[in-house]
């Protein structure tokens, strides 16, 4: 048998020195973080996904960041001032922020960035977040050269920024990795490869070391970064790991120290036997049925998609159905958003009767029963857990005498069908970018194009959400989106059916991990006990 | 056979070029495009983005363009993974797949081989029943089944091995073992199948008869006369299975991590990744026809009836 022998003998020696390594080399502090999939692009104006950013937060930081526990804190900006009307935005630049090659980061850098983010040579797909930015929904639309950008470096230490109308949840956007800086030299000399390992510039609390697509991408520690003498981990090395059953062996095994998620089906296998490492929290988002209003019956009849949302049993949804820990939704703006009085539907105190009898009663004023049942299709892309979900939804809806027919489609197919409005009700999502109510109101205004699933309009939710745009005080800006949302909640365009939750397993070695409803974690804040 | 060769790759421009028209129209017959996300572009942006990647002209110019660049040997930028070229993921990839994929099959040449020989030499003995009773598992359970029962046992409960991961971009025999084993396990089981059905029919044919007939010792026999005979049917399901071992696998690649690219072939296609699909499926086909071209020529030297003209 020489194929064995030649076999053991790579392996022996790789094993040696393995440990020889982990002997010889002085403790390094590394956190192996999974996380999730492997990035699309890492070019924070190009990047759309949770994993990129998860791995831009560590090597970017925008004038503005995240502390521990996801507020929104100084980056670069030490301080802001903000005009009296709310519309000009001056930030005070660090005087030692630094790029990683040792450049000096100046307020020309942001201006550069904020361009290139709108330019439409760029091709970035959040650019519109920057839409509050004088000019910049003119520049995406290459209606106006992004120069005239409302970004303008008054001195090397001094930005200003000037918005359309103010906009109280602009610095909450700056976090965002659209903002983020990236530096002019490198973008300029190496095009679209200046991500690259040895390319790469950049001035976060890491900086690039390797990527070897499908595998991993390797951070190390950036001396240069302003809070360098606070930040402990010396490596981060992010993994892909798109299979969840194997990334929690991985874990198992010691060789994660966090995983991005956990296959459902083990939750309760890890709430009883690792409780201390399993983590499940509230998570910005939304789980839910949007129902399209220019297809009848359900478009014009109100009181049918009321008898709908009436009789979905939320609570069996997710304690029976999805199982991992999920919050049954009664609202569309998932909870925990501060300064946000949750809405809700005006039938959740109601008992599980009494909703089922109304359902029943709205259903026979409108000619439908058990003897007469009223026939509705439901969309959803290919998915066990979709399915779970329609399966158990069409149980409830059964007895009262909806008859609802699955179909499934391939994801992209199924956007096209979605984007078409080639449906009656459809499975959909959606996971907030930046935690404020706006942004899940604001894809529900009559002209918000394909965002808009429901084809909903109501010139009244239109005209609360213009007048919260233009409120300046907090308190009362919020008090409008939350009209806004109980006018659109009782409509009934959509039937919320859960809000997400986050789920990680955390190592005992772990520190520095702060749960938060955007479930940023940036990497300067940990640290792996030995 | 020279001749014979350069005859048939020269044959194989025109098979490649309707493999390229062929899937170039097909992904994008496909509903849905590259950039169809669940949060939806605005429409502007959607027309920066097309403009970028070119697909706002006509799909001939199109066609034309991406023709172009293949000549320049250019398979054009990734639409899903924007950082890369198709040309740096699939060169990136491949190396991976061919190590993994190519001691795999290695692997499986040489037990399944023995084990065929094996059981058709013990035909309806104990030895026999239980290779084939193996094989038959092989080949009926799945990797999906099987990756995950090697990570659970070598990987969390024995720890002997790495659940998954490439070992820091390094060469890292202990993470290639299992990823190897969940590759080599159904290949060994068709080998061996393939192996034994042939060899029970060469053994039973007149010049074997004739061989043993004349007092021939068995070993002669079998080495000198019947392996020979025994390999080419091997041989021709040899070509396409290698192609297909050493552009990876989806499923072993998802489950241990590995870095190849046998991933892009599903992905790509589920993410509309226009380019990505036609540098994958152009890569696989010219391995294809390659690789056919080699069977054939193996043919000639283990059959002597076999002409190349």
């Amino acid at each position: 048998m020489t194929v064995g022998r030649t076999w053991l003998r790579p392996l022996a020696l790789g094993l040696a020195a393995l440990l020889l390594s982990a002997t010889a080399v002085p403790a390094e502090m590394v956190l192996h973080r999974g996380n999730g999939t492997e990035p699309e692009t890492l070019d924070p104006h190009k990047s759309t996904g949770v994993t990129e950013n998860a791995i831009e937060n560590d090597l970017f930081e925008g004038l503005v960041t995240f502390s521990a526990d996801g507020r929104n804190i100084p980056g670069v900006a030490t301080s802001w001032d903000i005009s009296d009307d709310g519309k000009v935005y001056t930030f005070h630049l660090r005087p030692d922020a630094k790029w990683s090659n040792g450049d000096a980061l100046t307020a020309e850098d942001f201006v550069y960035s904020f361009r290139r983010a709108v330019d439409p040579k760029t091709a970035s797909d959040y650019a519109p977040i920057l839409a509050p930015i004088v000019n910049a929904e003119a520049a995406i639309g290459g209606e106006a050269d992004p120069t005239t950008l409302g970004v303008k470096a008054v001195d090397p230490e001094t930005l200003e920024i000037t918005l359309n109308a103010s906009t109280p949840y602009f610095i909450g956007l700056l976090s965002h990795n659209i903002a983020f800086p990236v530096h002019k030299a490198t973008v300029e000399k190496f095009g679209d490869q200046w991500t690259r390992p040895g390319n790469m510039v950049s001035n976060g609390a890491f900086t690039m070391a390797d990527w070897v697509p499908q595998s991993q991408v390797t951070v190390v520690k950036n001396p240069l970064f302003h809070d360098a003498a606070n930040v402990k981990l010396d490596k981060i090395v992010f993994y892909p790991t798109e299979d969840l059953q194997e990334e929690l062996k991985r874990y198992r095994a010691g060789e994660l120290d966090i995983t991005y998620d956990v296959p459902s089906e083990q939750v309760k296998w890890l709430e009883e036997n690792m409780a201390s490492e399993f983590h499940n929290t509230p998570y910005l988002g939304t789980y839910y049925y949007v129902i399209n209003l220019t297809k009848a019956p359900l478009g014009d009849q109100a009181s049918l998609r009321r008898a709908l949302s009436l009789a979905l049993d939320r609570e069996i949804m997710t304690e029976k159905i999805t199982q991992a820990g999920e919050i049954p939704a009664y609202s569309w703006v998932p909870p925990n958003i501060e300064g946000y009085q949750q809405q809700f539907l005006d039938f959740k105190e109601m008992s599980k009767e009494e909703r089922l009898a109304e359902a029943a009663k709205l259903l026979a004023e409108a000619g439908y029963g058990p003897q007469n049942p009223l026939k509705v299709e439901l969309l959803y892309n290919t998915s066990e857990n979709h399915k779970k979900i329609a399966v158990a939804a069409a149980a409830m809806w059964k007895p009262l005498g909806i008859d609802l027919a699955l179909t499934n489609q391939e994801w992209k197919v199924y956007l096209d069908t979605r984007d078409n409005k080639n449906f009656q009700i459809a499975r959909a999502a959606w996971i907030g970018d930046f935690a404020d109510p706006i942004n899940f109101l604001d894809m529900f205004l009559s002209n918000a194009g394909e965002r808009n699933d429901a084809g909903y309009s109501n010139p009244k939710y239109d005209e609360l959400l213009k007048q919260a745009a233009v409120t300046a005080e907090p308190a009362a800006r919020m008090t409008l989106l939350e009209e806004a949302e109980k006018l659109f909640l009782a409509d009934n365009a959509l039937i919320p059916i859960y809000h997400y939750t986050t789920q990680h397993m955390l190592s005992p070695k772990l520190a520095g991990w702060e749960f938060n409803i955007l479930d940023v974690h940036l990497g300067r804040y940990m640290s792996i006990a030995s | 056979m020279l001749t014979y060769a350069l005859k048939r790759l020269l044959g194989a421009i025109p098979t490649l070029f309707v493999i390229i028209a062929i899937t170039f129209v097909m992904i994008r017959m496909a509903p849905g495009g590259p950039f169809d996300k669940e949060r939806r572009v605005s429409p502007q942006v959607e027309a920066n983005l097309n403009a970028a990647y070119h697909l706002d002209e006509p799909l001939l110019a199109q066609f034309g363009r991406y023709l172009g660049g293949l000549l320049r040997g250019d398979f054009g930028p990734s639409f899903q993974y924007k950082d890369f070229t198709v040309t740096e993921l699939i060169l990136g990839g491949f190396p991976t797949s061919l190590m993994i994929g190519g001691i795999a099959m290695a692997i499986a040449l040489v037990l399944g081989i023995g084990l065929g020989m094996l059981a058709a030499l013990r035909q309806n003995s104990a030895v026999d029943y239980a290779a084939m009773g193996f094989t038959m598992l092989g080949i009926a359970v799945p990797n999906f089944v099987v990756a995950p029962l090697l990570t659970l046992v070598f990987g969390l409960t024995l720890r002997w091995l790495p659940v998954g991961g490439w070992g820091a971009g390094a060469f890292s025999p202990a993470h290639m073992v299992l990823p190897i084993l969940a590759l080599a396990l159904p290949q060994l089981a068709a080998i061996a199948r393939l192996t034994r059905g042939s060899m029970i029919e060469v053994l039973g044919s007149n010049y074997v008869r004739t061989a043993r007939a004349k007092g021939l010792p068995e070993r002669i026999t079998l080495t000198r006369h019947a392996i020979k005979a025994t390999l080419p049917p091997l041989v021709s399901y040899l070509g396409p299975a290698t192609a297909g071992i050493i552009t990876g696998s989806i499923i072993v690649e998802q489950i241990f991590g590995i870095p190849g690219i046998g991933r892009y072939f599903v992905q790509a296609a589920l993410n509309r990744d226009y380019t990505l699909v036609m540098g994958v499926t152009i890569f696989y086909g010219a391995l294809i026809i390659l690789l056919n071209l080699v069977a054939d020529l193996l043919y000639g030297v283990l059959d002597p009836k076999v002409r190349y003209d």
